[in-house]
């Protein structure tokens, strides 16, 4: 049975912490061509340009060749190929598979069929583990560790995929979290329930500015119209989460912005060239974490 | 036992006693009765202490896999599955909840994949008490016990 990478869940804070470190190797050489006789397949049944990207240069770094499509509008899947057949076929290619597709659970049955490796890149708003490594590996990078930080996470919690993630992994390192979202996209029970099982201290706030002087990462996400079942509601809270640099005074020296990307206006442009300012970089550490799971995955056939 | 007799004995075969008494015709539908050759009785609303109304059947020549049996776990945690060999019963199979439940319910995440290909459901139980929950392997998302669609036999 080929290892896989599908879920955050399925990590041990050894086997992050592991992980982390290879990426690290990797940032620090990342002219590693190990992998000149592999095929790594990026199969993308939505498009996402970012992370189809981020993976391909991952790949190319380490020498693969990489084959796949970018949505699925020219693939037989429009014909109503099955999930099941598309991934029997492209396993008998490829010695990776990368998938995206807008089902939940599809990355687990996709593993569940392949012969070959299968790591996860966004199964629906369930999983994208891959970004949650990635920010787990900016975090380390900034602050030096994972353990006992303060984290702000700003903005959609209750849809939030890469806030849920990010809960599930951060559990293992007694965070302190301070959870600010306007009252509609409030953090669901189950996350409440599972932070009050494992003993993680959390406030929820509704005003962002107040609420990040002492936190050593803000973690911004996008709040989204659609969210909303009121308009009235998104016109009301819309620019209540949008970072500006004059809410950066009183913050702590080494305070970190992070932001999954594409941001909209929930960091204002002049906040881009403030030290705080990590998501850019965060985005470019996606390559080297990507880099790590890949040659993992590669290495432990 | 001696409320059973409202119910005629058989010879041989399973009696299921204590079903909630409006899970009846969900456990016959589970459990593909209704297409069944074997002679079938079945008696409801009868009196009970446990349950208040609870219904029994009593199928003869007829033995169950432990597959079908978690089936009815999902509706009918306490009922009870007796093997009668001439008119004795000679084993009794208590039912509980199974840590895995493979097939039977459906995910109530609309965008679960289990919902929109050929994937047969496998759901984590979890619980509590009188309660549970089940986590969708696929999907990672909860059922809770209100929203419980069984995915039928027949
Ligand atoms: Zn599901």
């Amino acid at each position: 049975m080929p290892k896989h990478l599908i879920s955050i869940h399925d990590f041990s804070k050894e086997e992050i912490l592991k992980t982390l470190q290879k990426a690290a190797e990797f940032e620090e050489n990342y002219r590693q061509p190990l992998f000149t006789d592999k095929v790594i397949a990026t199969i993308f049944f939505e498009p996402s340009t970012r992370t189809r990207l981020s993976f391909e240069t991952a790949s190319n770094r380490l020498g693969a060749r990489v084959i796949g499509f970018s949505d699925s509008d020219n693939t037989s899947v429009k014909k109503g190929e099955t999930l099941k057949d598309t991934i029997k076929m492209v396993s008998n290619y490829a010695d990776l598979i990368i998938m995206r597709h807008p089902l939940e659970g599809s990355a687990r049955y996709a593993s569940e069929i392949s012969d070959v490796p299968v790591i996860n890149a966004g199964d629906g708003s369930n999983q994208h583990p891959t970004q949650t490594l990635l920010d787990l590996y900016s975090i380390l990078k900034t602050q030096g560790t994972l353990e006992n930080l303060n984290i702000s996470v700003v903005g959609d919690l209750k849809y939030g995929r890469t806030v849920h993630s990010l809960i599930y992994a951060m559990s293992h390192f007694n965070p302190t979290f301070n959870f600010i979202s306007p009252e509609e996209l409030r953090l669901t029970d189950e996350y409440r329930d599972f932070m009050y099982d494992n003993n993680i201290k959390f406030t929820e706030n509704q005003l962002l500015k107040e609420n990040i002087e002492n936190a050593d990462i803000v973690y911004m996400t996008r709040v989204q119209r659609e969210r909303f079942t009121d308009a009235l509601e998104y016109e009301k809270v819309k620019n209540c989460y949008s970072l500006d640099i004059s809410m950066l005074a009183n913050c702590k020296e080494n305070m970190k912005i992070l932001h999954p990307l594409p941001r909209v206006n929930e960091i204002a442009q002049n906040v881009d060239n403030s030290k705080h300012a990590y998501y850019f970089e965060q985005a470019e550490n996606g390559v080297y974490a990507r880099m790590a799971i890949i040659s993992n995955l590669l290495t432990a056939q | 036992m001696e409320k059973q007799l409202k119910v005629s004995a058989i010879k041989d075969g399973t009696v299921l006693d204590h079903i909630p008494a409006n899970q009846l015709f969900r456990v016959i539908d589970i459990l593909g009765l209704n297409n069944s050759c074997n002679q079938i009785t079945f008696g409801t609303n009868l009196e009970s202490k446990l349950l208040g109304k609870k219904a029994i059947i009593k199928i003869s020549d007829k033995y169950f896999e432990d597959a079908d049996i978690n089936r009815i776990a999902l509706i009918a945690p306490q009922a009870k599955i007796n093997i009668i060999h001439d008119f004795e019963v000679v084993e009794k199979r208590v039912i509980s909840i199974p840590a895995k439940i493979k097939g039977i319910a459906k995910c109530m995440n609309p965008a679960c994949i289990t919902n929109h290909q050929p994937v047969e459901t496998l759901f984590y139980t979890k619980t509590e008490g009188e309660n549970f929950k089940l986590k969708c392997h696929y999907c990672e998302k909860v059922t809770e016990k209100t929203n419980l669609k069984i995915i039928s036999n027949s």
